[in-house]
């Protein structure tokens, strides 16, 4: 049954590529923004849910709802008081910007939370699992990780094509001026926008949280690995960027199989086999 | 009796450029005017200053009461005033239900004009209402624009070249449902090239000509000549 755990651990870590990519795969498709400090956030995320659950000794369901609607006010105000000054025609100044605040975020957290490995403790959760067959077992929480991703993704597509809100965000993204003239504030929009984007990027940060060790230093990386899945996946396609996460997480377990030295190099080989195969990625939106 | 929209002394810019200077125009409650030039002659500039997407000084427009010369294009609209792009400018990534639906996101005003009354006036919206607006033709895509405008209730509607580009069958398709349009109340400004069209099918018009107006007036009360010389200034 080797072969078979490799594939099946391979997807639940895709699971977790997925949920880092969602939030940037998200303001990338509505508002053409990269926003580099993305992996950074999701590690503020992390700290702050630990932070809730150890010194305020809240329970970590209701923590992560907390911070959700935390991060999710901070992400709005990103936007409205910093992000929206530089956003315009070109795309150099929201760059520079977002690397700036990844900075300030990776300093902010030193400062703060010291440079140790801190892990979310999820009590019994963390190391239990389901049978699914005689022999072969699958972990309960990196299980609840892909599960939390495709449902994720449900709830964005819902929003994107059911709502009112998800009509003004196609919208704004076709042509904010026309979408002005429709009564859609695109302000507001662009900033309830990346305030999604951060919110789902707690989601990210506690099945991480829980999965792996985090310092304060390895925002970049998961950055990294957001970028492939949604270059993989295709731009401007949400199932695609969850497709591009299960991707990346194969090709790591995959490759780790194969030795163990290759897990991160077989993820960006892929990475890379998909750019020249098909540059657009797997699924790309619709739209020219 | 005050004008239901007022525009005094408006000159409207680009960067440092200069599109109009000092425009004076009126419009009454349920009236249909045409504004009628050539290119260039600053059409357009003067209905993207009322629907607010060129800004100028607040009291060189008045809507309603209000002054509404600098207000944000999404509050302009409202308050009751809709453009209908140049070119319609529909949202590609929206299906045609979509793009009528999101005419009226203002959500504010919600008769007459709702889904199903768009459909009786264009039933073959009815029909495409899933498809894409990409592969409607040039005639389905404009009847989207004008039903995505109503859909905001507006009391005026301003109609930028909407026979642009389209056969004259379907350009008299789409003046028909002008009066049926003005039935509800509703005032409209054209803006056309197509200069006997527009005068057909409004009750007074203006001329414009390098961003001043050269001439108003009934088009019944107006001869040709005077007209051809406000549209080309020779």
């Amino acid at each position: 049954m080797n072969g078979f755990d490799t594939i099946i651990e391979g997807v639940l870590l895709g699971g977790v590529y997925a949920l880092f990519a969602l939030g940037l795969s998200l303001i990338f498709g509505i508002m053409r923004l990269v926003n580099l400090a993305h992996g950074d956030l999701i590690l503020l995320a992390a700290y702050l849910v630990l932070s809730v659950t150890t010194v305020l000794g809240v329970p970590l369901a209701a923590s992560s709802l907390l911070i959700v609607v935390v991060m999710f006010a901070a992400g709005f105000a990103l936007q409205r008081l910093v992000l929206e000054r530089v956003l315009g025609d070109d795309i150099l100044p929201p760059l520079l910007v977002t690397f700036g605040l990844s900075i300030v975020i990776q300093n902010g957290l030193l400062l703060g939370y010291g440079a140790d490995s801190r892990r979310l403790q999820a009590g019994a959760f963390e190391s239990s699992s389901v049978t699914l067959l005689p022999g072969l077992s699958i972990g309960l929480a990196p299980l609840a990780a892909l599960l939390t991703a495709v449902a994720a993704v449900a709830l964005l597509q819902l929003i994107f094509y059911r709502t009112s809100l998800g009509r003004a965000f196609r919208a704004t993204a076709d042509s904010p001026p026309i979408a002005q003239l429709m009564g859609i504030n695109e302000r507001n929009v662009y900033a309830i926008a990346v305030g999604l984007s951060v919110a789902v990027s707690v989601i990210a940060a506690i099945t991480f949280g829980i999965r792996a060790n985090f310092d304060p230093s390895i925002g970049p990386a998961r950055l990294l690995y957001a970028f492939e899945a949604v270059i993989i996946g295709g731009l401007g396609s949400l199932w695609g960027t969850l497709a591009g996460g299960i991707v990346l997480g194969l090709a790591q377990t995959i490759g780790a199989r194969i030795n163990p030295e290759w897990q991160i190099l077989a993820g960006h080989l892929t990475f890379l086999a998909v750019l020249m195969v098909r540059p657009r990625g797997l699924f790309p939106s619709r739209r020219p | 009796m005050t004008a239901l929209l007022s525009v005094s002394a408006l000159d409207a810019f680009y960067g440092d450029f200069q599109a109009l200077f000092g425009i004076d125009f009126e419009l009454q409650q349920g009236e249909a005017v045409a504004v009628i030039g050539a290119n260039g002659a600053g059409k357009s500039t003067l209905l993207k200053s009322l629907a607010g997407l060129v800004r100028n000084r607040p009291d060189a427009i008045r809507f309603a009461g209000r002054e509404i010369g600098d207000s944000p294009a999404a509050n302009i609209v409202r308050f009751g005033l809709a453009l209908v792009p140049e070119g319609r400018q529909l949202f590609p990534s929206l299906t045609v239900e979509e793009n009528l639906l999101i005419g009226a996101y203002g959500g504010e005003r919600t008769s007459p004009w709702d889904l199903q009354a768009v459909y009786r006036m264009f039933p073959v919206l009815q029909e495409r209402r899933r498809s894409a607006v990409t592969v409607l033709s040039g005639g389905q895509q404009q009847m989207v624009a004008i039903g995505r405008g109503l859909m905001s209730n507006p009391s005026v509607l301003l109609c930028d070249e909407i026979s642009l580009g389209l056969a004259p069958i379907v350009v008299e398709d789409i003046y028909r449902m002008l009066p049926r349009i003005r039935g509800n109340g509703t005032a409209i400004v054209v803006v056309e090239q197509d200069i006997a069209r527009a005068l057909r099918s409004t009750d007074r018009f203006y001329c414009l000509q390098e961003g001043r107006v050269t001439l108003a007036g009934r088009p019944a009360d107006t001869d040709q000549d005077a007209i051809r010389t406000a549209y080309f200034g020779t």
